[in-house]
């Protein structure tokens, strides 16, 4: 964690800015490019800070856009998370606010209809999508393969027929990974 | 949209929506997606199923998080750019501090093997909780324009091209959705031509 200059600082933020309009799908969509920017082109991070960024902010709660102020934490502390935070966020979220308040008031027109309508299966289909390869890794590994299914079987299970918070999910996967069992 | 109703309630506040989201944000362990259904739609029924999807699919379509326009959108319809600004904000500010307290002390922790294998066991409750969204996602579609054999055909090339194919989202979005409503266009627009 170096202090950047505050041009370095500057560009990091219209890189970013840039890079929010691009965002289609998710902020990870743009890591590729986030990657060739802060370690190929500026060296500012290399490839294990980049890594664990994303780790770090799969593993812990919240959006898994925040792996994007990790980055800007691991270049310039504090007022890089909020320069890379603000930038990736504030055009598309400008964006999508005009947007939705467009289509909320066409809400009845065929054209804005057939858009949810052709859109649903679309978006179904992309959740299965991540919910297998979420899954994969337990998959493949042969070590407690048994215990990790039983597992993801058991959270579906709660999910669809209780009404528990995921939370108290979270909580017994923890602990039984932390004893070794899945 | 449907109006508040017993069945159909409605957050009192801005700040009952900064700490709905707050709530939900920190409980999503590998993405906040299904816990954000779990919440806005099982729990406490801010929305509908319907509703959830519809906004999900533009939210998708949208650049930016997608979990962060689906706040957006949110907050918006309830009350308008500061219900927005409350959602997003009960959506970022807690995970945020978490996770930059956990990026400055992250050499210390990974030496731990009950952490490691925690944090394997929070990441197969996330792929449950996922497909358990999915799943229930999928009954939604049974009132679609679209009919039961264009769904599944759209859904199931989606899942191909994106698990198989490994296909770049933005990609699959604008091609299949482009594909969807087209075919969503003919089919509402026949069904309507058919009863003037």
């Amino acid at each position: 964690m170096s202090s950047l200059p505050l041009a370095d600082l500057f560009d990091l933020f219209l890189r970013f800015l840039m890079l929010s309009l691009l965002s289609i799908g998710g902020a990870m969509s743009t890591a590729p490019e986030m990657h060739r920017f802060l370690v190929a082109e500026r060296g500012w991070l290399d490839d294990a800070d980049f890594t664990t960024a994303i780790a770090l902010a799969q593993a812990a709660p919240g959006p898994n856009v925040l792996f994007v102020p990790v980055l800007g934490f691991q270049v310039a502390g504090v007022v890089g998370a909020a320069a890379a935070l603000v930038g990736i966020l504030l055009p598309s979220t400008l964006l999508s606010l005009g947007v939705s308040r467009w289509g909320a008031q066409r809400r009845d027109t065929p054209a804005v209809r057939a858009f949810t309508a052709g859109l649903a299966p679309v978006s179904v289909g992309l959740v299965f999508a991540t919910g297998w390869l979420l899954s994969l890794p337990f998959i493949a590994a042969p070590d407690h393969r048994l215990g990790a299914l039983a597992l993801i079987a058991a959270t579906m299970a709660v999910t669809l027929k209780t009404r528990l918070a995921p939370i108290w999910m979270i909580v017994v996967g923890a602990t039984v990974g932390g004893l070794g069992w899945v | 949209m449907t109006p508040a109703t017993p069945d159909h309630p409605r957050p009192h506040s801005p700040w009952h929506l900064f700490i709905a989201f707050t709530v939900l944000a920190l409980q999503g362990f590998g993405g906040v997606l299904a816990v954000a259904q779990r919440e806005l739609v099982d729990r406490r029924r801010w929305m509908t199923r319907e509703e959830f999807v519809d906004a999900y699919s533009v939210a998708q379509l949208l650049p930016g998080p997608n979990v962060v326009n689906l706040s957006l959108m949110l907050g918006d319809r309830f009350f308008g750019w500061r219900g927005a600004f409350a959602a997003i904000s009960g959506m970022l500010l807690a995970p945020l501090v978490l996770v930059i307290v956990l990026a400055a002390s992250y050499n210390q922790l990974a030496s731990f093997p009950a952490v490691a294998g925690a944090l394997r066991g929070m990441g197969a409750v996330a792929a449950g909780l996922i497909l358990a969204m999915a799943l229930k996602m999928l009954g939604t579609l049974r009132r679609n324009a679209l009919g039961p054999l264009l769904c599944a055909l759209l859904g199931l090339t989606t899942l191909v091209a994106v698990t198989v194919f490994r296909a770049p989202l933005a990609w699959v979005v604008i091609g299949l959705g482009t594909a969807g409503w087209c075919l969503a266009r003919w089919r509402i627009a026949r069904r309507e031509g058919a009863r003037p």
